[in-house]
């Protein structure tokens, strides 16, 4: 941005600005410093900033008492389930829409959208009794289920989005040079469709990491997800601020890294192209 | 390009997705408003039957409705506010020309990558807890009694965790908006002579308000829906104090076993949340096509 502004006046905005990122930020710093101190120090009247005897072992007590790796397995395998199996369904669908739209494309789309709009807490008792009745309460494929359907919705719209970004011009082109369906498909049509089936993929992963509702109240021990992970540890018992840290940091480092790297999606996906 | 063929070619390739939404909307919805009807709860299998509309008189009687029906608003409204203007605040100073940009917006927005339960037991106990949470430790600095926020100010404290979570997201969004403001509008009021309230409120406001509406309409979804922040750190309580109409129906149908009057409450649910999308479509609606 080349615009001019006087030294001090550039210095005072970076200033005010660092400040007030650094204190929204701080919760997570203040849980990452904290994960690496002893439960002594987590509490102790006056507190340190920095860990005074830098330990890892609260990592090691929160893998001993509830598991990490099997939550974190679930975690994995849910989020990236439900993202692959809605991409499959949605990809044939925002295709046609992108590209052979008819009069009713838009209400379709609306429509999609409005499904988002359902509380989920106005279905959770039948989904619960169907779950229990088929044997699908806590187990990771019923889990994976409902984390498709909750975000197909958005997983269309993204790609609907940048679908119709994709100049139609450029495939009558490679017809006309000769370019079989195959050829035309795997040449001109997968490489520009990719960026946008990527970005699609990782904000959705985000999302389904995240997803509190579901992961909460349709599982318990065995296809426990991070988010359920975590909730085990609401309870205080003893000395634990510094292993509730270590669990926090452990849940939520792997997304926090992805989620630098997919700003711009997440404007994009969850405005449902609206802002770019 | 639409022949005859491509058309039912899309129509098939449509057709999964359109399939699958329509049962997921459809099949759950219908068995709530059966099961609202009924007289049913798993503790006592005895009781079966029409139960007329005892459930919704029961659920909706209760005080515990009317609180959550408030705490809901004022959660929703609350967030909203705090979001909205802060993230105004906020995106307005990080466009303006200042060092580490890059590195700010990264602090900015790590927020929203926090899972909520996560999000809701740091600021339990890392930031609220009287004893040993950072408040707590600021305001023994300052020779203040400390203040045990969930018990004292249950439903601000949610407020806060839920608005520290949403507050990246607008800012984010309206960042974004306010990027693609054209340098030459900026500079032609500039030369005009409008001064910075006037740029904001004639050029900058108007620009942005798109994006605002946007803002508003899908935070109000997800926060119509709050729940993890709850159930971590107050469990709706003390008493209702801090239980929305999510939390109620989860209170209701799942821990007290009554099926009935949970899924007469999630009807009411859905109603309330028809009538909020149906408002805000009405009032967003002229923004979006514009």
């Amino acid at each position: 941005m080349a615009r001019r502004a006087p030294i001090q006046t550039r210095i005072g905005f970076t200033v005010l600005a660092w400040a007030i990122a650094l204190l929204l930020f701080s919760p997570i710093l203040w849980t990452i410093l904290t994960a690496f101190k002893t439960e002594a120090e987590a509490i102790a009247a006056q507190p340190t900033f920095f860990p005074q005897t830098f330990t890892l072992e609260n990592f090691g007590a929160v893998q001993d008492r509830s598991d990490y790796f099997k939550h974190a397995t679930n975690s994995i395998i849910v989020s990236l389930g439900s993202t692959l199996l809605g991409l499959i369904i949605a990809i044939p669908a925002a295709w046609s829409m992108a590209f052979a739209p008819s009069k009713r494309t838009k209400d379709i789309l609306m429509w999609m959208l409005s499904t988002k709009m359902m509380p989920a807490v106005g279905v959770l008792i039948p989904i619960y009794l169907i779950f229990r009745d088929l044997r699908l309460l806590d187990t990771v494929h019923g889990l994976t289920l409902i984390m498709t359907l909750i975000n197909l919705p958005i997983i269309v719209w993204m790609l609907y989005t940048y679908f119709k970004e994709i100049p139609v011009d450029i495939l009558e082109a490679a017809r006309m040079d000769g370019a079989e369906l195959w050829n035309e498909i795997t040449h001109v049509l997968v490489p520009m469709a990719v960026p946008g089936i990527a970005s699609t993929l990782l904000l959705n992963v985000i999302l389904a990491w995240n997803e509190a509702f579901w992961t909460i109240t349709l599982t318990s021990g065995r296809a426990g997800t991070l988010t359920a992970f975590i909730s085990s540890f609401s309870s205080p018992q003893g000395l634990f601020l510094a292993k509730l840290s270590a669990a926090s940091l452990l849940a939520i480092a792997p997304i926090l890294l992805l989620g630098w790297f997919s700003q711009k999606q997440l404007v994009r996906g969850l405005t449902f192209g609206a802002v770019k | 390009m639409a022949t005859k063929q491509t058309r039912a070619l899309a129509r098939t390739m449509m057709a999964p997705a359109v399939i699958v939404l329509l049962i997921w909307m459809i099949v759950p919805l219908v068995m709530t408003l059966w099961f609202s009807f009924q007289n049913y709860n798993l503790l006592n299998p005895m009781m079966t039957g029409f139960a007329g509309w005892a459930n919704y008189v029961y659920v909706i009687g209760d005080p515990s409705f009317t609180q959550s029906l408030i705490n809901t608003l004022l959660l929703v409204g609350g967030v909203l506010l705090i979001t909205i203007i802060g993230g105004t605040f906020l995106a307005l100073l990080l466009d303006q020309p200042i060092w580490g940009q890059g590195i700010l917006r990264i602090l900015v927005i790590s927020p929203f990558f926090v899972m909520p339960p996560v999000a809701a037991l740091i600021w339990k106990n890392g930031f609220m807890h009287p004893g040993y949470g950072m408040l707590g430790h600021l305001w023994k600095f300052f020779g203040l009694q400390p203040i045990d926020w969930f018990n004292q100010y249950p439903l601000f404290s949610v407020i806060v965790i839920v608005a520290w979570q949403w507050l990246p997201f607008a800012t984010l969004i309206l960042l974004t908006a306010l990027q693609s403001l054209s340098e030459e509008q900026r500079e032609a009021a500039e030369m005009d002579g409008a001064n910075a309230a006037n740029r904001f409120r004639f050029i900058i406001l108007p620009h942005m308000a798109r994006a605002i509406t946007i803002v508003i309409l899908i935070q109000t979804i997800f926060l119509l829906g709050i729940f993890a922040e709850i159930r971590v750190t107050t469990g709706g309580g003390p008493g209702y104090a801090s239980t929305n109409i999510t939390f109620l129906v989860f209170r209701t149908g799942i821990l007290s076993n009554d099926i009935g009057a949970g899924s007469a409450g999630g009807v009411v649910a859905v109603i309330i949340a028809n009538i909020v999308a149906i408002f805000l479509m009405r009032a967003v609606g002229k923004n979006l096509d514009a």
